[in-house]
């Protein structure tokens, strides 16, 4: 799955670190997603959503896997 | 769904910790069961039965705390588990059978112990975190 987090990240200049904490999970799993190497879960996609103030799928985008 | 307000590091600390707590109780209990009827009670039976029980107890208690470690876990670390749990859980299966086998058919000249599976299976899941991290850097 492709997604913009890191794009929505530098928009706001915020560092993995910063946005691990707003969405309560480890850096590590932003640097997964980030990197495409790791699928979030759907809560954890809603709470990106929320985060971003945008909708999921303008986040996250189905790269037919 | 209640909310903690705790960060999710003191959390993951805080269930690392009960679940470390846990599963020294229950080691001291299987230690006492496996040494204390020959050097502590000369093999009392109602001692001995008694700390097998205890040993379950506290056993049960710490798959309780495994399960809320687990849990309280974020989506990544949690595959991370899910992962290395199913590798260990699956080595233990294949090579114990194995392993038992090479004891019943005395291809092997020692027995086939259940501590030698428990070391597998450590062994494996500690090396198959430690490789699923790696591979989601």
């Amino acid at each position: 799955m492709k997604n913009r987090l890191k794009v929505l990240r530098a928009e706001r200049d915020w560092t993995q670190a910063q946005l691990a904490d707003a969405l309560d999970v480890s850096r590590q799993t932003i640097n997964a997603i980030e990197k495409g190497k790791f699928d979030p879960s759907l809560p954890l996609a809603f709470r990106s959503a929320r985060l971003f103030n945008c909708r999921i799928e303008d986040i996250f985008e189905d790269d037919g896997d | 769904m209640a909310h903690d307000t705790r960060s999710r590091v003191s959390r993951n600390l805080h269930d690392t910790r009960r679940l470390a707590v846990w599963t020294l109780a229950w080691l001291v209990t299987l230690a006492l069961v496996a040494f204390g009827p020959v050097l502590l009670w000369d093999k009392n039976p109602l001692i001995t039965g008694a700390l097998i029980v205890l040993n379950l107890g506290i056993g049960s208690g710490m798959i309780i705390a495994n399960i809320r470690f687990v849990a309280g876990l974020d989506d990544l670390q949690r595959q991370i588990q899910l992962e290395a749990m199913g590798i260990a859980l699956g080595v233990g299966l294949i090579v114990g059978l194995s392993y038992s086998m090479l004891d019943i058919t005395d291809l092997v000249a020692w027995n086939a112990e259940i501590s030698h599976l428990v070391f597998v299976q450590g062994f494996t899941y500690l090396g198959a975190v430690l490789l699923a991290s790696r591979r989601y850097q």
